[in-house]
């Protein structure tokens, strides 16, 4: 019997392990798919990683690797190379590996850590043939980075989310021709960091309320077709543009893996398409516990990193001092202008200073305040310069506030008048 | 010499392959795709036909009843994923209504077992999601679905198995009249035929007009899909059919053997073997499909694409001996794929009358299993990676398949050459996420097993290429 099994091995899973280790666990057990720690940061080169959590610039795996030397000095079991394939609502655990073999391990807490994957041409039907070349961006950036080997010569993306943007840079840097980005939305998906390092240090176009309306080509991509959209996102006939190239990539989004998570009877929130959890990360299932981007598509490592901390201390507490008491909760409601919040609901009696709170705008608003009702009643209101879906945003609602909140808290977002 | 040569190996190809490879002969399959089934076959609905619709008398009549019953049975022998789940025809006006008895009568006097006209409460009984707009259904416990490309793989293996030389990537280009045969030109040399069985799909016309005088002409049909995520697997338990109209049998809502939903297709006349999605197409398809179960969530969707149906300008299958010594099985448009076997006895039947020696083989190997992990009880999934360790590393996420499975395809009797080809085989990428995690190392696992260079494999067909070339750091071994 485990105190607690982390299910996935990349940024998540590590912070959650060790959060966990410090807290006072000692019998812990993380379960990784691949062949190594690190999850998905091992196929990020680029930089940018780590500004916020250790206040310097690393690589994906330079991030990782700091996890896992911090892991090192735990005594937390991995086991590498194998797939969880059942979670029960018994917190037993079914796995297979090729060097591990099939087993079932109980753990008193778990940690669901298994990140997101992304949409594909399916997911947004994009008509045409269906040749060879068209690739979502992360598998093209595990061909590049992982596998040594580049999957076209002129590439078109479509979505301008950030992995998109990054493999149009990386995709130049190896010798490709990026002919356009293009997005269906008014705004991109991704950082801006990320737009002005990856496209215009480029000079790489991005259309913005474009889309691809046609794929050409039999056995390998030869044309794509770029449309302008309306307001209500419909190609408008007339603004076709023709791009010769071999490769479309895709970055038009990415969907938390939560099929283990379905499979265990959890409460799944259609707005994350993660579970919905409470203050600390907790599911609808007791003990067991998710963070990073099976919860919630974060932008950045960092957040996801400091969010499992969170989980992998409330698994801890759950395990040293037992389920917590019913109390008061307060159930989170998205306001005008709010896509979803994570947590969805929170209990103040559960909450030591503080509570985090993340959410996102549905729309790209100028100078807003961030207003946190109950009922009636303002419970606070936060200030920002410029919201935009592509950003996550977080707010803390100290303890005290909380406890003048009854039975609602709605976030919402008020443009306010520039002076 | 060959006894007997096919041209062509999708489903009919297969079918018939099978059903020589019981006998004494020297039996050879060219195909011109670097694998089976990589046409029609593999782009359709994927359904079993209860066989209501041809019109009594007709081939398609009598070889879809007697298909269907034997798919049934090859399917288990052959370890083909199948599922008997019937169907429903729905109504949605009194004129509907009428077809719906007509249907019904038809399907009788095709002796199709224990049909059903049912009101419209008492289809929604059955399936609770379908439309309250349905006043009354036609149900058909016979029908069933299954996975055509498994199917097709599953007979041509089988025929390989039982002394079949299958030629891939084998087009033909000339036929040629001989004192015993034909002489059969292609892309690869000549090979020589005492019989040849044209099973060529939508190639089926050119096939025939090197043999003989023009007598049909192939109308190539395309139909468009979606194909939805095992979120919606079960919002149907049964194949869900509109009234079947002049230029098809509509668009239809069914699970599939694979656990998802199938929704299409659209009939629109297309050149050659086009198989291109069309915004018009797909939005066509989603509205007419939503008429009959306005819950289907079109969100999950994962893939779309599209079949083309080998239609001809005569309403029946063209099953006939064109020249001597040369069989048509053309014009096999829907329900080819339920007719399939009985179209591969019909034709050994025509090949016996027109002088072919049909003598049983003794050592006829009629049985194939494979592997499936997913489906096994844990019990067995623990033994099996005790004894294989190969089947406890799952390449494929989304629909559990292993390493091991993965190696079987890699040995069995016609290898895969390409990713989809792994796909069709072992199910990896056939899921949610298309392959986009186990690519790769599907892509590893091809290159490894078979020493090729990754920059050669294929995603599908020939010339699908994957990869342009090395980065300048070239492999990275990590």
């Amino acid at each position: 019997m485990y105190d607690l099994i982390v299910i996935g091995g990349g940024p998540a899973g590590l912070a959650g392990a060790c959060a966990a280790w410090e807290a006072g666990l000692r019998r812990i057990l993380i379960v990784e798919r691949d062949r190594e720690l690190g999850g998905i940061l091992n196929q990020c080169i680029h930089n940018g990683f780590g500004l916020h959590y250790f206040k310097e610039e690393l690589t994906g795996p330079e991030y990782a690797g700091r996890f896992i030397e911090m892991l090192r000095d735990t005594g937390v079991e991995v086991r590498l190379d194998t797939m969880v394939l059942e979670v029960t609502d018994q917190r037993k655990v079914h796995m297979v590996g090729k060097d591990t073999g099939y087993r079932v391990e109980e753990a008193k807490s778990i940690l669901l850590a298994m990140g997101c994957r992304e949409r594909t041409r399916g997911a947004i039907a994009i008509p045409g043939t269906r040749p060879a070349g068209i690739f979502t961006a992360g598998a093209a950036q595990r061909y590049v980075n992982m596998e040594g080997w580049l999957p076209g010569k002129r590439v078109v993306i479509l979505g301008s989310g950030d992995i998109g943007l990054i493999m149009a840079r990386r995709m130049t840097l190896e010798g490709a021709k990026v002919l356009a980005c293009v997005e269906v939305m008014p705004y991109s998906g991704g950082l801006n960091r990320n737009i002005v390092q990856c496209l215009h240090d480029y000079d790489i176009p991005l259309y913005l309320s474009h889309t691809v309306t046609d794929i050409r080509g039999v056995n390998r991509v030869e044309q794509v077709v770029v449309s302008q959209v309306d307001d209500r996102r419909q190609p408008i006939p007339g603004t076709e543009m023709v791009f010769d190239c071999d490769t479309l990539l895709l970055s038009v989004g990415l969907i938390p893996e939560n099929e283990l998570t379905r499979q265990a009877g959890i409460a799944i929130d259609p707005r994350t398409n993660g579970a919905v959890v409470w203050e600390n990360m907790e599911t609808s299932l007791p003990g067991v516990f998710a963070s990073g981007n099976v919860a919630h598509v974060h932008d950045l490592v960092d957040f996801v990193t400091a969010e499992s901390q969170r989980a992998g201390t409330a698994a801890a507490r759950y395990v040293l001092e037992g389920e917590a008491a019913e109390g008061d909760a307060l159930e989170i409601v998205n306001g005008d202008g709010v896509s979803y919040t994570v947590p969805q609901h929170v209990r103040p009696g559960r909450v030591e200073k503080a509570c985090d709170l993340f959410f996102r705008v549905n729309r790209v608003c100028g100078p807003s305040r961030i207003k946190v009702t109950s009922g009636d009643k303002q419970i606070a209101a936060f200030s920002r310069d410029y919201l935009a879906p592509g950003e996550m945003e977080h707010i803390l609602l100290p303890r005290k506030l909380l406890d003048g909140a009854s039975e609602t808290l709605c976030v919402s977002i008020e443009e306010v008048e520039s002076e | 010499m060959y006894d007997v040569l096919i041209i062509g190996c999708g489903i009919v190809g297969a079918a018939t392959a099978f059903e020589l490879s019981k006998y004494q002969l020297k039996v050879g399959i060219v195909e011109r795709e670097n694998d089976v089934a990589n046409g029609t076959t593999k782009a359709n609905s994927a359904i079993i036909h209860a066989g209501y619709d041809p019109m009594p008398g007709s081939l398609m009549a009598r070889l879809n009843v007697r298909g269907s019953a034997l798919a049934r049975e090859l399917c288990a022998q052959l370890d083909v994923p199948y599922l008997p789940c019937g169907s429903l025809v729905l109504g949605f006006s009194t004129e509907d209504e009428v077809l719906l008895k007509e249907l019904f009568r038809r399907g009788t006097q095709n002796g199709v077992p224990g049909l059903a006209l049912l009101t419209g409460d008492e289809a929604r009984a059955l399936e609770p999601n379908l439309s309250p707009a349905v006043t009354a259904a036609l149900h058909a416990p016979s029908a069933a679905i299954c996975s055509p490309w498994e199917y097709c793989l599953a007979l041509a293996e089988t025929a390989v198995r039982n002394g079949a030389q299958l030629h891939l990537e084998t087009a033909v280009t000339g036929l040629t009249p001989t004192a015993d045969g034909w002489r059969v030109e292609t892309s690869r040399g000549v090979l020589d035929a005492r019989y040849v069985v044209n099973a060529a799909g939508l190639d089926a016309q050119a096939v025939h007009e090197m043999a003989a005088p023009s007598s049909f002409t192939i109308h190539p049909s395309r139909g468009e899909y979606f194909l939805l995520d095992k979120s919606e697997g079960d919002r149907v338990g049964r194949v869900i059919f509109q009234c079947p109209s002049r230029v098809g049998k509509g668009v239809l809502v069914a699970p599939t053997v694979h656990g998802n939903l199938i929704v299409g297709p659209n009939a629109e006349p297309v050149e050659g073997d086009d198989t291109a999605t069309t915004a018009g197409g797909l939005a066509y398809v989603r509205q007419t499909a939503l008429r009959s179960v306005p819950s289907v969530e079109f969100r999950a969707s994962i893939r779309n694409f599209a079949g083309v149906r080998a239609s001809t300008d005569r309403e029946d299958f063209i099953i006939e001996e064109a020249a001597p010594h040369f069989l048509d099985l053309a014009g096999i448009c829907s329900p080819g794929l339920s007719a399939a076997p009985a179209i591969g006895e019909y034709a050994v039947e025509l090949l016996g009358q027109a002088g072919l020696a049909l003598e049983r083989k003794a050592d006829f190997t009629a049985s194939r299993k494979r592997v499936r992990f997913r489906e096994l009880p844990p019990e067995e999934k623990a033994r099996l990676v005790a004894e294989q360790p190969a089947y406890g590393r799952v390449i494929c996420r989304c629909e559990t398949v292993t390493e091991g499975e993965i190696l079987d395809a890699l040995s069995g009797p016609i290898p895969p050459r390409s990713v989809d080809g792994v796909k069709r085989r072992a199910g990896a990428g056939l899921g949610r996420c298309q392959g986009g995690f186990c690519g790769p190392r599907v892509l590893e696992l091809l290159a490894r097993e078979q020493g090729r260079s990754p920059g050669d494999i294929p995603q599908d067909k020939a010339g699908s290429w994957l990869l342009a070339c090395e980065t300048k750091g070239g492999h990275a071994d990590v």
